[in-house]
């Protein structure tokens, strides 16, 4: 037998800790609609000085990659240690390059 | 403290509802109907006891009698307390808690926004804290209230019923006694009275988004200004006094 679900639609989060820094992923709630979706981020993911901005996405909207590509996808980028900038200098200064 | 003593009964007034309406809220969790609701309400609890804290502390200071917001929370008793019957009013169905929420939000964003300008200093700055937090309360209900009442035919009834029953604790919010009145002539005390029919309107315009009916003004329960509660509230202190009244000074 199938149990009802009674939980409302999934949205995904995403949370600025800092202006100019990116929205990350900080996880998902139940919502029904934007409004909702809004203020059950705020109060599941902002308690505690988190946040300065939140974006909320309806989870169906979120396009996720097959796990079945993975190694096509990702392990070409494995044994490529020139790809990494760690021959370089970091400028004095710069926090985020 | 004789010439303070009007200042620390309108201060107590002020944490008692924040400190009573926090606890009710606080029974909320782990009981909400999902737990991002249930992180609402407890978040909105935390937000009334940190108010309260404030609120009290201030209180301590104007006695003067070297006691601390705890003492006055978890040492007074009953008559003591002059938080309004609707703060300590049971949690009952989730329409229930969300309508004595909404009306106390409404009613605190009206009075906050003024208390931010009162003359006392301390009351200010612990208002302009408070109206950020008060603001979010009100959203809160007023998009619950709509939801519940503009929602399936058993929310609705529940919304009216809950509406209904608890309007008759909503005029003692707007009573100014002799104290109040004292105070607002220094610029310290909010004038309640002129805040009753932008109450009105606001509500009404929330129960008519939410296609319930607004009450008539009936009989309306009072006392809380003189300390006199409905059987609620030593239910409550009972159980938030207990540990202080059985280990006096315990500290963890």
């Amino acid at each position: 037998m199938k149990t009802k679900d009674t939980q409302l639609d999934l949205w995904e989060v995403f949370i600025q800790s800092k202006s100019g820094l990116p929205h990350i992923h900080a996880g998902s709630i139940h919502a029904s609609d934007i409004r909702m979706a809004m203020q059950n981020a705020r109060d599941t993911y902002t308690r505690r000085g988190e946040g300065t901005s939140i974006w909320v996405v309806p989870s169906v909207c979120v396009s996720a990659s097959n796990p079945d590509d993975s190694e096509m996808l990702f392990d070409p980028s494995t044994d490529k240690i020139y790809r990494h900038p760690t021959f370089y200098v970091m400028p004095e200064g710069a926090k985020n390059i | 403290m004789n010439s303070n003593q009007p200042l620390y009964t309108y201060t107590l007034r002020l944490a008692d509802n924040a400190l009573v309406l926090g606890h009710r809220l606080s029974e909320w969790c782990s009981k909400a109907p999902f737990i991002e609701e249930d992180l609402a309400l407890t978040n909105i609890a935390l937000d009334m006891i940190g108010r309260a804290q404030a609120l009290l502390k201030y209180a301590a200071e104007i006695e003067g009698s070297g006691h601390s917001e705890d003492d006055l929370a978890y040492r007074r008793p009953e008559n003591h307390y002059y938080n309004f019957l609707i703060a300590e009013q049971a949690n009952g169905d989730f329409a229930t808690s969300i309508t004595r929420q909404l009306y106390i939000s409404v009613y605190e964003y009206l009075v906050y926004s003024q208390l931010e300008k009162s003359r006392d200093t301390t009351l200010a700055a612990i208002a302009s804290k408070a109206i950020k937090e008060i603001r979010y309360h009100y959203r809160h209900a007023a998009e619950w209230a709509v939801r519940l009442g503009d929602g399936t035919a058993e929310s609705h009834a529940r919304m009216q019923k809950a509406v209904n029953d608890l309007w008759m604790y909503t005029g003692e919010m707007f009573e100014m006694d002799e104290l109040d009145a004292g105070l607002m002539r220094e610029g310290i005390a909010v004038d309640v009275t002129p805040l009753r029919s932008q109450w009105h309107e606001l509500i009404k315009g929330i129960l008519n988004e939410a296609t319930l009916n607004v009450p008539d003004d009936g009989y309306m329960q009072t006392g809380s200004k003189q300390g006199v509660h409905s059987e609620h509230l030593g239910h409550i202190l009972a159980e938030m006094q207990y540990l202080q009244r059985a280990y006096p000074d315990a500290r963890w």
